[in-house]
């Protein structure tokens, strides 16, 4: 019986060459991701968001590495409550996520949202629902209209080990293989679908069922950002090339609980063991070690969220009056926007 | 002008737009060289491509939830669910994707589901459902139910070009049973009720295959009836049924969906509620009750409302 429980990822073969300029922008984004997260985390503490919160604490690496290997026309289908760094990477306002965070007023959400639930159409990301893994099959059709225009862009979909037992995983694997969709299927497995573990959750190893649909897959460290671009940039160019989907999966472990009303104490060993491979200390022990200083890139993303939380407290709370607005649409739509890019994400050299 | 059938008339309009607006597609199961279960897209694989007419696996929550990837992408897309039974296999991606969508995203999503529906030929419980009630009940969806072939495809022309998720409800029986001239070009039609035959003494409001088993027992009755065909039940357009009910102060409401919670319970609630004063009687319900749809043809006809039972309830309200 293969389980994932404690097996060590695989390195992958063919990284592209990163630059200085991309190394440092993973790291400043994993960074804010992180800082953004632990700032948001004592807004809650302190009353200032309301409901629960959640955070992608040790899983930076996934959401920055993955979305730094997508082109602006690219879209996120969606990001999940441990991708906020998909979100950054995309260049989604930092003041609009903590005003989202709060349940202020926001660009984003407008309050009818809270925690990751959000997305900005101008950037291609579409916000997450909470039953995983709907938003797999959306990407199927993302990909579908990309293919039947002819357009040179992919989808990307986030979800996590437990997702894998639902139908609607099954109806999107099948479906992208079928019809050969340009669907990178990023599987983050951090060992726990809140607190059920991968042994209680599949009999076969859900990487392993790739193969039984038909598609590509790879299975990568989670927790180095340039193993899981490397992954996502290979199956985005196979996609492109008509070669269907691909499942990575991007081992790795959460440390704190599902929210942060979970003390986690079902996972204590594991957490203890994989605090050692924290990503981002891992990451700019690297880059340290390769010439390159982090530090300049800390101090900016001090500021920024510095910045962004004084905007985000100064707007107002919703207009009560707005809550039964905005239930259907008028108009002509606007459709996922083909990505403004403010990002410095990866270019082909 | 042409007489069409319902189902000719979907198929019209379908092709209609797929002609007008090359963003329209077709999902679904053998909907494509096939026809469909009941060839509401015969011919059209064959004039538009098997891109635009696409054969999908047997997946409902695949078929919907690809269809709002679709739809969020520029697309306009139509899915048809073979049987509006096999819908709830589609509701999460409904109700939570689909629905929800504009309201917390500000991400419109144009997409039309079209709902094979209703009994009366032996379909059994689960080829005989009318579900529309389901959606009303979730904010975000429009739901559309034509009862003749003009507004069908009039409507399914509203659907496919409004920006939002509708629900389209086509009842079964109709396909081949309804038929009337059609205008070669269809225009959109503005989802509200009809009043398709004037009276004075007591209003009946149906939609679907109602609307026709109503007009049977008006005249029937021999009394001066009015009957409303409600033709959408989200928007819900309580103001040409409360002008009825003004002017005949008895009300009864007829559906072929289930009792409770039904499309009708809500008109009957609004009546109840908003014109309790212009009634000379208590509000009649009439609807399949709270059973599933039994296969054999007497037990079917024991639980669908039909002409006899509309008629009784026509003459039990207005002598009352």
């Amino acid at each position: 019986m293969a389980t994932t429980a404690h097996r060590e990822p695989v390195a992958p073969a063919g990284t592209p060459a990163l630059g200085a300029a991309d190394r440092l922008g993973l790291y400043e984004h994993m960074l804010l991701m992180r800082r953004v997260e632990e700032k948001g985390l004592s807004l809650y503490k302190q009353g200032k968001i309301p409901g629960s919160f959640y955070d992608g604490r040790g899983q930076e690496a996934i959401g920055v590495g993955a979305t730094w290997a997508l082109a602006a026309a690219d879209v996120v289908c969606s990001p999940l409550i441990r991708d906020l760094g998909a979100h950054l990477v995309r260049g989604t306002d930092l003041a609009s996520i903590f005003a989202h965070y709060m349940g202020r007023e926001n660009e984003l959400s407008h309050g009818r949202e809270g925690n990751v639930h959000f997305g900005d159409r101008r950037l291609g990301v579409v916000g997450m629902v909470s039953m995983l893994p709907d938003m797999m099959v959306v990407a199927c059709g993302c990909a579908l209209s990309f293919r039947m225009r002819g357009e040179d862009r992919c989808a990307l979909t986030f979800f996590g080990d437990g997702a894998t037992s639902r139908g609607d995983w099954h109806e999107a694997m099948n479906w992208a293989a079928v019809d050969a969709l340009p669907v990178v299927f990023v599987m983050e497995n951090n060992h726990f679908a809140y607190s059920t573990p991968g042994s209680k959750q599949f009999k076969v190893d859900p990487i392993e069922r790739a193969a039984g649909y038909g598609i590509a897959s790879d299975s990568v460290d989670g927790n180095d950002p340039e193993a899981v671009f490397a992954a996502v940039h290979r199956a985005r160019a196979r996609g492109l090339e008509g070669g269907g989907p691909t499942l990575i999966e991007a081992v790795t472990m959460r440390m704190h609980g599902h929210g942060a009303h979970d003390s986690a104490e079902y996972a204590a060993d594991l957490v203890a063991e994989w605090a050692e491979r924290d990503p981002l200390d891992r990451y700019r022990t690297l880059l340290e070690a390769d010439g390159l200083d982090p530090e300049p890139v800390a101090a900016a993303v001090e500021e920024r969220i510095a910045a962004a939380v004084a905007a985000a407290l100064a707007a107002p709370l919703p207009d009560p009056a707005s809550a039964a607005s905005g239930v259907f649409a008028t108009g002509e739509p606007e459709p996922l926007g083909p990505g403004r890019a403010p990002w410095s994400g990866y270019r082909e050299p | 002008m042409a007489v069409e059938t319902y189902l000719e008339a979907i198929t019209h309009a379908l092709a209609q737009e797929m002609e007008r607006d090359e963003r329209v597609m077709l999902m679904g199961e053998d909907i494509g060289s096939f026809g469909g279960a009941f060839k509401a897209t015969y011919g059209l694989s064959e004039k538009f491509g098997a891109a635009r007419v696409r054969d999908t696996p047997i997946a409902e929550a695949g078929i919907v939830g690809t269809a709002v990837g679709a739809a969020i992408t520029g697309m306009r897309p139509v899915c048809e669910m073979q049987f509006a039974d096999f819908v709830a296999c589609a509701f999460d991606q409904i109700v939570n994707v689909a629905a929800k969508m504009h309201y917390r995203l500000g991400l419109a999503v144009p997409l039309t589901i079209r709902l094979p529906s209703g009994g009366g030929f032996a379909g059994g419980p689960f080829h005989s459902q009318n579900p529309e009630a389901w959606f009303m009940h979730a904010p975000g969806l429009k739901v559309f139910a034509p009862s003749t072939p003009r507004d069908a495809a009039g409507l399914l022309c509203t659907a496919i070009r409004d920006p939002n998720p509708v629900i389209f409800m086509e009842n079964k029986s109709l396909y081949r049973r309804a038929k009337e001239e059609v205008p070669e070009v269809v225009e959109e039609i503005a989802p509200e009720a009809k009043v398709v035959r004037e009276g004075e003494d007591l209003t009946v409001v149906a939609y679907g295959a109602m609307v026709g088993a109503a007009l049977a027992a008006a005249e029937a009755s021999g009394r001066s009836v009015e009957v409303i065909d409600l033709r959408t039940l989200v928007p819900l357009d309580l103001r040409t049924v409360m002008d009825s009910v003004a002017k005949t102060s008895r009300l009864l409401v007829v559906d072929e969906a289930n009792e409770t919670c039904a499309a009708g319970a809500q008109v009957a609630a609004a009546v109840g509620e908003h014109g309790f004063e212009l009634l000379d009687a208590p509000v009649r319900r009439l609807a399949t009750p709270d059973v599933p749809i039994p296969f054999s043809p007497p037990l079917e006809a024991a639980v669908l409302p039909g002409v006899e039972s509309i008629t009784k309830a026509i003459d039990e309200l207005a002598d009352y």
